[in-house]
């Protein structure tokens, strides 16, 4: 077919149709390669980023947690002040700093400066034991989103290990188990919250200077508490994701080979549900910092004098009329955190599972 | 490639199964009913041969080439591999030596995966290489083998037509270099167009590496182009097999006339020689079987014999066999 040698056809009369061959050029390996119809290989992951980046809520969104994540890292660097230490001038209490407005600089303070000294100032003011309010918001900030991020994880693992074994037995043992998923479901989850972190602050003990001893029990029991409630939800979907990805060929084709139950949910069928599982961790994140906030708002939270932003939000109730923005600035930073993580996992879902889209 | 001395029977066929049945629960509202997708069910297939399943759709053949794989547990009956019974014992080593195709190109390729990990799950299943390069290498092997392009090894399969996804799952299947292989209605899914360049490749195959087929078909033309011998289902039970151009040329049973007679033939003087038997009413539901023979509903030669007892199939000479009382 390919080696037609021009000079052996017949040569070409007038008037007939006979292709003349001498006006043809052979192909050249580019040109034969422009003829593979295929599309550009974009993987799943490549296309999804995307479409989340063609988002401009999202694109702002990301931004704002980035510069949030930004600031609490780096701000405990150079604010010299540290969050549970009262202010202090050449090692001597600064007992007229309490409740400072933004800015604003105590007596002893302004002495300090007129002799030269350098003073750091109180971004977001004091608060009534004249510890600077700024640090220890960006503390509570890094709480926070630890704790959000810790209890997100702790529900994926659960639920992903409960869910995937629920979906792919099937049958009665997935009957069974997501019985036990009903009756977690249908417990109040405050309730529990509650009961849970006066028994566990009894039970729990730590070595006094371990970080967990910091965080407090309330904290680690709050942990606990997520790891065991919360987890239901994320079962679910993912019991219900693997259900439908069950019935694909493809998983019939690894039974075919003789690949092994574990491999199949490897390789098979968790990465097919990935969309669901990195959208709805994304969307559990603020959920559980808002769950943190909430507890250490009435007392369960982290541990004085470790702050969180709900706690700080608490303690600023008190002082309201007087000091006003002792609320506003944790309050602010719960609801950016939130509605940022909540407007990434949107356009998570609309990029990576369109299908979700409401 | 089909290694002669891994086969430890020579004198048994390659495949025997012997009154296969796979019974399904349904629920319909409170009641439990038993769908009969495959009904004993018993056939034999030798080495490098080719038997070819037809019937229309629905009527179990699927169900057939799933169970006789194991994928699905039988009822009962039992299937011999080279002479050793596989129904009841764990049978991953097995699975080495026979593989499926599947009907969906598009579904059974994991869209997730790329072309190399497709072709090189088995191989990784079964540890057929010692390292990195020598997994390549077989794989592109593979990819060469069955007619496509080495340079798209990463790619993924969405990015790939019906016919070059079914090349893929064909050199899944091959990678353990089986002496059997299922195809379930491997080009019911493509172009007419590219159905022929697939269905010969299947005998180059063949030709090749001496693989035995199970070919699955609605299509009688295509069968019978690629079988040795064809069996005919109807409602979960075989009504004939035979020899592909007996079968073709002389069909004893109803149905398999039947069939036969919507096989459009290119000869216009054969096709005007030839009466068009038309089938009567729907195929009953599986759920809902009439008594003794299946076919009786739609079948002009039915008797009261028919409604009593179910035929069996019995041989007409040469290996022909035909489950009818009144033909
Ligand atoms: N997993 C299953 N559960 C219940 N019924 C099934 C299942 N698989 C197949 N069937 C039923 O068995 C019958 C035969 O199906 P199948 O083997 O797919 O037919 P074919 O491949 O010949 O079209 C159909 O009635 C189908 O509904
Ligand atoms: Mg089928």
């Amino acid at each position: 077919m390919n080696n037609y040698d021009i000079n052996k056809t017949p040569k070409k009369q007038l008037l007939s149709m006979q292709i003349d061959l001498s006006k043809f050029e052979k192909a050249t390996e580019e040109e034969k390669k422009q003829q593979d119809v295929m599309s550009e290989s974009t993987t799943f992951f490549k296309d999804g980023m995307k479409n989340l980046f063609k988002n401009p809520l999202a694109v702002i969104s990301i931004i704002v947690l980035l510069l949030i994540i930004g600031v609490i890292v780096v701000a405990p660097m150079i604010v010299p002040y540290s969050y549970e230490e009262m202010l202090s001038i050449d090692g001597k209490r600064d007992k007229g700093a309490k409740n400072l407005a933004p800015f604003e600089y105590s007596k002893a303070e302004q002495a300090y400066m007129e002799k030269g000294g350098e003073r750091f100032p109180h971004i977001f003011g004091t608060d009534e034991q004249c510890r600077d309010y700024f640090i220890r918001v960006i503390y509570g900030t890094r709480v926070s989103l630890v704790v959000g991020l810790f209890a997100s994880i702790i529900v994926l693992i659960i639920g992903m290990i409960y869910g995937s074994i629920a979906g792919y037995a099937g049958g009665r043992v997935d009957l069974f188990m997501m019985r036990i998923v009903d009756i977690i479901y249908s417990l109040p989850d405050m309730l529990v919250i509650i009961l849970l972190s006066v028994v566990l602050t009894n039970v729990l003990s730590f070595e006094s200077n371990s970080f967990l001893a910091k965080m407090g029990t309330n904290m680690v029991s709050l942990f606990i508490v997520f790891g065991m409630l919360y987890w239901v939800g994320m079962a679910r979907l993912i019991r219900a994701q693997i259900l439908s990805i069950k019935e694909n060929e493809y998983i019939l084709a690894a039974k075919s080979i003789g690949t092994k139950p574990g491999r199949i949910i490897r390789k098979h069928i968790l990465p097919n549900c990935l969309s669901v599982i990195i959208i709805s961790t994304a969307l559990q994140i603020p959920s559980a910092i808002f769950t943190e906030s909430y507890l250490s708002f009435i007392g369960l939270g982290v541990q004085a004098p470790m702050p969180s932003l709900g706690s700080l939000a608490n303690s600023a109730r008190e002082g309201l009329q007087s000091y006003p923005y002792k609320l506003v600035f944790p309050a602010l930073m719960i609801c950016l955190i939130v509605l940022s993580l909540n407007l990434i996992g949107d356009g998570l879902r609309d990029a990576f599972d369109p299908k979700l889209k409401r | 490639m089909a290694d002669l001395t891994k086969n430890t029977n020579i004198d048994e066929p390659l495949v025997k199964v012997e009154h296969l049945k796979e019974y399904f629960p349904v629920r319909s509202g409170f009641k439990k009913l038993t769908l009969k997708a495959v009904d004993d069910v018993s056939f034999t297939v030798g080495r490098g041969e080719t038997l070819g399943l037809v019937g229309e759709s629905g009527c179990g053949k699927t169900t057939v080439g799933r169970t006789l794989l194991q994928l699905y547990k039988p009822t009962d009956g039992k299937v011999f591999f080279d002479g050793e019974e596989i129904t009841q014992k764990n049978i991953n080593q097995m699975r080495k030596r026979m593989q499926m195709v599947f009907q969906d190109p598009y579904s059974s390729l994991n869209p997730r995966m790329t072309v190399e990990d497709i072709i090189g799950e088995p191989l990784d299943v079964h540890k057929l290489y010692s390292n990195r390069k020598e997994r390549r290498e077989k794989i592109l092997d593979l990819m060469k083998l069955v007619g496509l392009n080495a340079e798209h090894a990463t790619r993924y399969a969405h990015e790939f037509s019906g016919g070059q996804r079914q090349r893929i799952g064909i050199a899944r299947a091959l990678a353990v270099n089986p002496d059997f292989i299922v195809c379930d209605e491997p080009v019911s899914a493509l172009d007419v167009s590219i159905q022929a360049q697939v269905v010969n490749m299947f005998e180059e195959l063949q030709d090749k590496l001496g693989v035995a087929y199970l070919f699955i078909a609605h299509d009688l033309l295509v069968v019978r182009h690629i079988s040795d011998r064809i069996a005919v289902m109807y409602l979960g039970k075989i009504v004939e097999i035979a020899d592909s151009d007996e079968l073709c040329d002389s069909p004893v049973h109803p149905y398999s006339q039947s069939l036969l007679s919507a096989v459009p033939i290119p000869d216009p003087k054969v096709t005007r020689a030839r009466k068009r038997i038309v089938l009567e009413g729907d195929v009953p539901s599986p759920l809902n079987m009439p008594s003794g023979c299946a076919f009786r509903t739609r079948c002009k030669y039915a008797t009261e014999q028919c409604a009593k007892e179910c035929p069996t199939l019995t041989d007409r000479g040469n290996g022909h066999m035909v489950a009818c009382f009144n033909k």
